[in-house]
């Protein structure tokens, strides 16, 4: 396969600077980069693990929360007064309580909204709560409070929010400002170019539904609030709590010791939390919520539905001369972006871009981010374009790609990427996949027809900078890490205790993790956005190195020669001068009147004019029903650059994991609304909104870690890869079904019923 | 009680759907709506006031006297009564197998069982299935194969296998594809599920 020049003649990349002085990192390594079972494995599998739904506390009130039926309603006259005189219940909240008199705020925006806010704009707004003395007793309470509901006209679709005369869903109308950025000149590009396409791309509403539903117990000791809260990031929610209660930070105390998934929606703080917390004041006594699984469908965020039309020209060549992306998409009720022109802008090499996006607002749960917000959904255009585009100029899929890898970011001042692994993703990735020859000999006629297809991505943040870990030796060589972060299932706990297991030599059942909460471990950034390994294992190596220089210092003293004639192995020290001593680290005396060597590390920034960012490039092999519409993924293949591989068992499990949610996106999940009826919900449960099941991943699975030994990213050579894992997903998906069946499916997800229409007319209107 | 799953079929069981398998879990449903029924609440009014009722409940081989409301279901009684949060609520409607428990050596989702149907039956939770302190075979095979992320619908996934290799104790990939296709797990943790309920099986003795 040619490998292409990925420089472009006249655009010089910025001037790169040296990365930042400090640990190199690791050449060979002996326990990061192996498959190690999880060291808190055994509390996951035991039911030992508690997490926020497990907890309980003495004299414990549940809290329920009533929720508007409505997508758009006034909240008229409430009453409460049968509720009130229900046996076990406590307390109770609505927009008229004192204390729940609070605003809400939508990311920058300013308070947008109230605790409680009688304008309900969505079904799922708050509109009461209740705290009583055992759940059921709060949802009887729930279902006696009588509500009067003024139903105002509503908007659920996006192309019927932006016509003139709308039901605005706020003052001021529903289009929020076109944002448009351009580098070059599109119309000269286009001009340029041998072949132009044009198509619009839909994708569906994506909900997170983490398997552990939303969840906080909070609890007040005179003026101390404690939390206990399902969330990726404990200081997060800490920050905020203090902010809306008007308390020192050190007065609110959050736990997330365990918790049981999130992908975004649990990455701010949840009106359910402050509700909680505001019960549990009130009543003094610590209350518990556990949002229902239907309340995760409806107000806990959302991947938001996009429409992009996306318009490219290339030369014969191979050259893209110019992409011209126009995105509306729809974040729901109120401001949370549904922007995804980022692919467009840097994937590949292009000098004339232009993109234009714009949210609206619906009457409906609100987005947040979820798993590479915007990039599926970018990937679902662009990728299905590039595809299109190399057929047309008859060049290999893969071929094209390649000619269009680039080595710097072009959304960023040409700065070059410290490494673009994308090159090494697309070909491993397809000799692994035996790319050419399934191109070659893959059956695409008959009933059943196979096709493949691959799609490449790559994410487009580099992640937080501010973390700190605390590393405590003990004297019997055991060891104690102390880090903020939250494990959201991703094997933060165990990759971390292998960083440290690697610098001090200590082995891994004999380290323990203290991680995710605010008054005990130090600052760590919410785990999202893959900055969970890049962001915390540099700072966990250097407080790891730190104890172990000391630790060397103490010993070079006390066996009576130098730090270089000493190592570190298996928890003992050796020295490499005759005569051969080795001197486990309990014998050592020195650790021993000490008791404890600390070590503290932060994290370093970025290193200066580059930027570390990962990639990937994805293969799929489809079969497709023609009789059923039904498309059975047979094959699948990731190639990963997300620098170092840290732990090979859990880097497996992400992409895997990241591949099962490209398949629901891409085949089966979306919201649907009840538009212009009721504007409800009507699948606001996992029965009707599919998930995939332990049938739908690909019975063959492969994925590769493409190392590229990132030297300058950070001192771990680490990537993100939770959200590149689920990036190209359904673009492949996509892409395997037109090589199967030459129709381009346009609208995710790829239904049977969708594909079953659409081969319907091909019958009719011929092959396309 | 109606059989929790749908038989896996003869050959390619792959093509099983998820629908089908909810389909033989209505009939649990149904059944369980009938028992819960005594009198209808009336519109806006509560269902059940506490109301108690005695009940002897055999969880891991102890026999536990309750009391409880006719409308709580097994899940809650399990956690919220005898303390043992290994099974979860993932949805507590029957989609997600979180909360699944074996009933007499079947697994059952227990937030569709109603503790007063448990009566009379043998109930092993995740935490039956430890020896002491020590994992049980399934539970290591699920540590060494890394079969979670989040670990949430973990106690679910370990005991519907081993109602899985209870049955079948040499389950062919397909089976336990079919066989596992009644937990969801959200992190996607299946490719690793497979693998641990293969190891499983090998080292079951
Ligand atoms: S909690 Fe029982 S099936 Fe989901
Ligand atoms: S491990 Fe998170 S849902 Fe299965």
């Amino acid at each position: 396969m040619t490998l292409y020049d990925t420089t472009m003649p006249d655009d010089k990349p910025a001037d790169g600077q040296p990365a930042p002085a400090g640990l190199k990192p690791w050449g060979e390594t002996k326990v990061v980069g192996t498959r190690a079972p999880r060291i808190d494995a055994y509390e996951r599998v035991s039911g030992a693990a508690i997490y926020t739904q497990d907890i309980s506390l003495p004299g414990m009130l549940h809290a329920a929360i009533l929720r508007c039926p409505h997508p758009h309603a006034n909240v008229r006259r409430m009453d409460l007064s049968k509720a009130k005189n229900m046996p076990g219940v406590r307390a109770i909240l609505t927009h008229e309580s004192p204390s729940a008199d609070l605003p809400w705020f939508f990311g920058d925006k300013g308070p947008m909204s109230k605790l409680f806010d009688p304008h309900c704009r969505y079904e799922g707004d708050e509109v009461a709560a209740v705290a009583a003395d055992s759940p059921h007793r709060a949802w009887d309470a729930l279902k006696a409070i009588t509500v009067e509901y003024e139903e105002l006209p509503f908007v659920s679709e996006i192309e019927e929010a932006m016509k003139e005369g709308a039901p605005p869903v706020h003052e001021g109308g529903n289009r929020g400002r076109v944002r448009t950025s351009e580098r070059g000149d599109i119309a000269k590009g286009f001009a340029e170019a041998d072949v132009v396409l044009e198509e619009t791309y839909r994708t569906s509403c994506e909900l997170h539904t983490p398997m552990e539903t939303h969840a906080s117990v909070a609890q007040w000791d005179g003026s101390r609030l404690t939390v206990w809260d399902s969330t990726q990031g404990v200081f997060d929610v800490q920050k905020t709590l203090a902010q809306y209660f008007g308390l020192p930070s050190s007065s609110v105390r959050v736990i997330g010791h365990y918790m049981g998934g999130g992908f975004g929606s649990k990455l701010e703080l949840g009106k359910y939390t402050v509700i909680t917390a505001l019960l549990a004041r009130d009543t003094a006594l610590p209350v518990k919520i556990c949002l229902s699984r239907e309340e995760t469908f409806l107000c806990v965020g959302n991947r938001p539905a996009n429409i992009m039309q996306l318009k490219a020209g290339v030369k014969n060549d191979g050259t893209i001369s110019a992409l011209h992306l126009v995105n509306v998409g729809s974040g729901g009720a109120y401001p949370a972006g549904s922007g995804v022109g980022y692919l467009v802008q840097d994937l590949y090499l292009c000098r004339n871009v232009k993109v234009e996006e714009t949210n609206v607002f619906i009457n409906a749960g609100t987005a947040r981010a979820m798993r590479a917000p915007g990039f599926p959904q970018c990937a679902w255009a662009l990728e299905q374009m590039m595809d299109a585009l190399a057929s047309k100029i008859g060049m290999d899929p893969v071929e094209f790609r390649l000619k269009n890898v680039p080595a710097y970011s072009q959304t960023r001042n040409n700065t070059p990427f410290t490494t673009t692994g994308l090159k090494e993703c697309l070909t491993e990735g397809a000799r692994v996949f035996g790319w050419k020859e399934a191109k070659a000999t893959i059956r695409r006629e008959g009933t059943i027809r196979r096709g493949v297809g691959v799609a490449a991505g790559m994410w487009g943040w580099e992640g937080s900078t501010v973390s700190t870990a605390i590393v405590k030796l003990f004297a019997d060589g055991s060891a104690n890490l102390n880090i903020g972060a939250s494990d959201i299932g991703t094997g933060t706990k165990t990759v971390m205790a292998m960083v440290v297991a690697e610098e001090l030599g200590v082995p891994l059942e004999r380290i323990q993790v203290e991680n995710a909460d605010t008054a005990t471990t130090s600052f760590a950034p919410s785990s999202g956005g893959s900055q969970t390994v890049v962001a915390n294992s540099p700072a966990v190596r250097k407080a790891a190195v730190e104890v172990r220089t000391r630790l060397l210092e103490l010993a070079a003293e006390e066996l009576k020669c130098t730090v270089a004639d000493l190592s570190l192995n298996d928890g003992a020290i050796q020295t490499l001068t005759a005569p051969a001593r080795t001197v486990p680290l309990h014998e050592l005396q020195s650790l021993a009147q000490r008791e404890m060597l600390v070590g503290v590390g932060h994290r370093d920034p970025h290193p200066q004019g580059k930027i570390p960012l990962p990639f990937a490039a994805q293969f799929a092999e489809v079969e497709v029903n023609t009789r059923t519409g039904e498309t059975r993924i047979v094959k699948f293949v990731a190639a990963h650059d997300s620098g170092r591989m840290m732990n090979r068992l859990t880097f497996e499990n992400q992409v895997f994991g990241g591949i099962a949610m490209g398949i629901g996106f891409g085949t089966s999940e979306r919201r649907i609304l009840d538009a212009g009826q009721t504007g409800k919900m009507v699948n606001a449960n996992w029965h009707d909104y599919k998930i995939p099941t332990a049938v739908d991943v690909p019975p063959e699975h492969t994925c590769i870690s493409v190392d590229p030994h990132d030297t300058e990213c950070n001192n771990t050579g680490t990537k993100g890869l939770g959200e590149p894992a689920t990036i190209p997903t359904a673009a492949a998906i996509a892409n395997a079904i037109f090589d199967a069946t030459g129709i381009r499916v346009t609208q995710a997800p790829v239904t049977p019923m969708q594909l079953l229409a659409l081969l319907a007319g091909q019958e009719k209107g011929g092959r396309q | 009680m109606e059989e929790r799953r749908a038989e896996p079929h003869d050959g390619n069981t792959d093509g099983v759907s998820r629908r089908d398998f909810l389909r033989t879990i209505g009939v649990g449903t149904l059944e369980a709506a009938v028992l819960s029924a005594a009198p209808l609440p009336s519109e806006g009014a509560p269902a059940h006031t506490g109301d108690l009722v005695p009940l002897v409940l055999t969880v891991n081989g102890r026999r536990n006297a309750l009391e409880v409301e006719p409308r709580w279901t097994l899940l809650y009684v399990l956690r919220e009564k005898l303390g043992l949060t290994g099974a979860k609520p993932g949805c507590e409607r029957g989609e997600c197998g979180a909360c699944t428990v074996l009933i007499d050596g079947k697994p059952r989702y227990s937030c569709l069982t109603l503790a007063l149907e448990a009566d009379g039956h043998e109930i092993t939770t995740v935490e039956g299935l430890m020896q002491g302190e020590k994992l049980g075979q399934v539970q290591e095979a699920f540590v060494q194969e890394d079969a979670f992320q989040c670990g949430f619908c973990t106690p679910g996934q370990v005991i519907s296998a081993e109602g899985l290799l209870r049955k079948t104790p040499h389950p062919g990939v397909a089976e336990i594809r079919h066989g596992m296709s009644g937990n969801l797990c959200r992190c996607g943790a299946y490719d690793h599920i497979v693998k641990a309920v293969q190891h499983a099986s090998e080292i079951r003795k």
